[in-house]
């Protein structure tokens, strides 16, 4: 087996066994256990698919057919943090464009980009269903409206504090 | 049940919640435990309050007073002089010479039919001994325990309840196709995979009223014989989800779930799913395709889930405001529903609209209101005092109607408000630009398993590039015509029979602006950069 990127093999294993010991071994179970695996450790990588796919039953070109297609899901190691921001119309029409104009001088970096440091990775998403106070952004599992060029630095220096 | 002297609700809708509503809750708990209060005052979260622009919201009952703009500094003011010596605090007061607030006697939501949401910014969403006190769980029980699920079934289709995720499919139609199907396993799933941009009520009642989605399944796998319920929420709908699962886990203990429910022999629990981001999974099929574990791609239909569904088992699948109107039919009568709203679309629907509006919001009117009197009335107009130039119905997938549609009745028989969405423009958007970012979405989100959209909106999106670059010809209106044309008969499923709606229906209304694009290179609006070095779509 190839070598794991972020942990050592061992520990890959073991984490990965231990979330599909706590689901059935039913193809049905594949979408909560990769949302686990990410949680933990923080993208899904090959090693992994090929464990899950050897405890389901199924092929592990199956599995990263499934781990590739939401874009909830990393197959290759992300920043600490991730900044999300809504493209879609209503966000779209109030500004967004700005907004990620600003994050990207912010950061410097481009949507789908990683900083040097690992610290943030920045993604141009659809609809989060904040259509009430666009543009919207997520930090992580955090939620800002009506973010404006000039809130995105104070909203983006809560998480450089954390490092 | 302990015995609570006022109870202190703060509204933890999301515009509350992004104004530091959750800090104000857990101060006015330390504070109410600093000064001994703790066990005769009750601190609750409710859902939005709807006072616009108000910050976070504060009601204290049994005075049924309202403070707005409450920020955890004033905290210790009202407990010291509301809650200890019962004088209201008037510089928070939530009342009319306030800038940025509404009053209460022209709020928008005087003019608003709660049905469904009725219990929202009333009652404590993580408390059932709460939904019940408000006459939740009564269609439940009515339905489980006087009713055969036969007359159940015929009780939903004489409210003529219609599917309320768009596509308008009658459920109790639905009910008796699954009832009827062949085997012994069925399925009940939730559609809260809410995805389609503009539309954020089912956000609102999972976070605020949950257990009427538990409540509506329930009677659901009664009528058509499920053992298993799903609730598929959207990956980045956190607080939706923690909401749902705390609302399953107190129906469990009360009975509403589980083995032999109310004795009626009925076995059926739920689980929630969470969803991974995937716009392509709010199409039922694509739906039952991830809950499977796999690919979220849409399916050929027929079959149709009601015989064909979860792991070939019949299956109802419901959107969340379908499932939320249920309770209310089997406890009030379809005799009831049938007498709000119009001759095809009977009862209340719920509106989201947003962009150029004032207050942006979720409002629940009875079908056969006017899109004037939802934009102009409860949503305050134009946030600009502008005109009225374009308003998106139900989303990128619904059509664009204009400023002529303003008196048009919101129903079936005249304009059909798709899921609920109104994104409203004024005029100092561009409709290019929107038609470019629409044409984005549908590329990113279109799951690439048909050939027609796959191709169909990478095409489209090229096009919209070329316009908003100034590269385009008057030739290329009919070429994208045809190929929305093509798509809409050839996709498979409704993302690419849907993705080029909005543009054909926007040509009539603003033929001068494409023309302006296309023959004279300029953007009216000035929003489109016209001189923009294009790159391939791959």
């Amino acid at each position: 087996m190839a070598s794991c990127e972020s942990k050592s093999c061992a520990d890959c294993e073991a984490v990965v066994t231990r979330i599909c010991d706590s689901y059935g071994s039913c193809r049905g179970s594949l979408i909560p256990i990769l949302h686990d695996i990410q949680r933990e450790m923080g993208y899904i990588s090959s090693d992994a698919m090929e464990i899950v796919a050897e405890r389901l039953g199924v092929t592990s070109a199956q599995v990263h057919s499934t781990a590739t297609f939401y874009t909830l899901f990393y197959t290759k190691p992300q920043g600490k943090n991730i900044v999300r921001l809504c493209d879609s119309p209503p966000c779209h029409i109030e500004g967004s464009r700005a907004v990620r104009e600003a994050i990207s001088k912010e950061l410097g970096i481009s949507e789908g980009e990683t900083t040097e440091d690992m610290n943030f990775t920045f993604e141009v998403v659809s609809c989060m269903g904040l259509c009430g106070v666009a543009p919207a952004i997520m930090v992580n599992d955090d939620v800002y409206g009506n973010v404006t060029p000039e809130s995105v630095a104070g909203i983006l220096n809560k998480y450089r504090e954390a490092k | 049940m302990a015995f609570y002297r006022a109870h202190v609700l703060v509204d933890t809708g999301t515009p509350a919640v992004l104004k530091g509503a959750l800090a104000v809750k857990s101060a006015l708990i330390e504070e109410l435990k600093r000064r001994g209060l703790d066990k005769e005052i009750k601190v609750v979260e409710t859902g939005d309050l709807g006072l616009h622009n108000a910050g976070c919201g504060v009601v204290i009952y049994p005075e049924g007073v309202t403070y707005a703009n409450v920020t955890t500094d004033f905290v210790p003011l009202i407990v010291e002089e509301h809650l200890l010596k019962g004088r209201p605090v008037e510089k928070l007061l939530y009342k009319e010479d306030q800038p940025s607030v509404v009053t209460a006697a022209e709020s928008p939501r005087c003019n608003e039919m709660r049905v469904i949401l009725k219990n929202i910014g009333v009652i404590d969403p993580n408390s059932i001994d709460e939904y019940i006190a408000h006459g939740g769980y009564e269609g439940l029980v009515k339905a489980l325990t006087t009713m055969t699920p036969d007359q159940v079934i015929n009780e939903v289709k004489a409210s003529q309840l219609k599917g309320r995720g768009g596509a308008g499919f009658p459920t109790g139609l639905k009910w008796e196709f699954t009832a009827k199907a062949a085997g012994s396993d069925k399925a009940i799933v939730c559609n809260a995979d809410e995805g389609e941009p503009g539309n954020f009520k089912d956000r609102l009642i999972l976070e605020g009223d949950p257990h009427q989605i538990i409540e509506g399944m329930v009677i659901a796998a009664y009528a058509v014989g499920a053992n298993e319920g799903y609730i598929y929420i959207r990956g980045e709908y956190h607080q939706s989800v923690e909401h749902t699962e705390k609302a399953l886990k107190a129906a469990r203990e009360m009975g509403f779930l589980g083995k032999n429910i109310l004795d009626t022999g009925l076995d059926f629990d739920i689980s929630i799913f969470k969803g991974a981001g995937a716009y392509i999974c709010g199409e039922e099929t694509a739906l039952l395709e991830s809950l499977e574990g796999k690919r979220g791609e849409s399916r050929m239909k027929p079959p149709f889930p009601p015989t064909y569904g979860l792991r070939g088992m019949p299956t109802v699948v419901n959107n969340v405001e379908t499932f939320a109107a249920i309770p209310h039919i089997l406890a009030k009568g379809a005799e009831w529903y049938c007498s709000i709203g119009t001759g095809q679309s009977k009862g209340t629907k719920i509106f989201s609209p947003c962009g150029d509006v004032l207050y942006p919001g979720v409002y629940e009117v009875p079908f056969g209101i006017t899109l004037r009197e939802i934009i102009y009335n409860m949503a305050g107009g134009i946030k600009s005092g502008k005109d009225l130039k374009a308003v998106l119905m139900g989303g990128p997938s619904g059509v664009m109607v204009g400023k002529d549609a303003l008196d048009r009745k919101l129903c079936a028989e005249d304009l059909n408000p798709g899921a609920g969405a109104l994104i409203v423009l004024d005029e100092d958007k561009c409709i290019v630009d929107l038609m470019q970012n629409i044409a984005q979405f549908f590329y990113h989100e279109s799951c690439g398993q048909c050939t027609p959209c796959r191709e169909g909106c990478k095409r489209m999106l090229e096009v919209f590039n070329w316009w908003t670059a100034g590269a385009g010809s008057e030739d290329d209106i009919a070429l994208l015509e045809q190929l929305a044309t093509t798509m809409s008969l050839t996709s498979k499923c409704g993302l690419g029979q849907f993705a080029g709606v909005a543009f054909k229906s926007s040509l009539p209304l603003f033929m001068d602006e494409y023309r302006a694009h296309l023959k004279d290179k300029v953007c009216p609006t000035g929003v489109c950069s016209m001189d923009k070095v294009l790159e391939e779509v791959k």
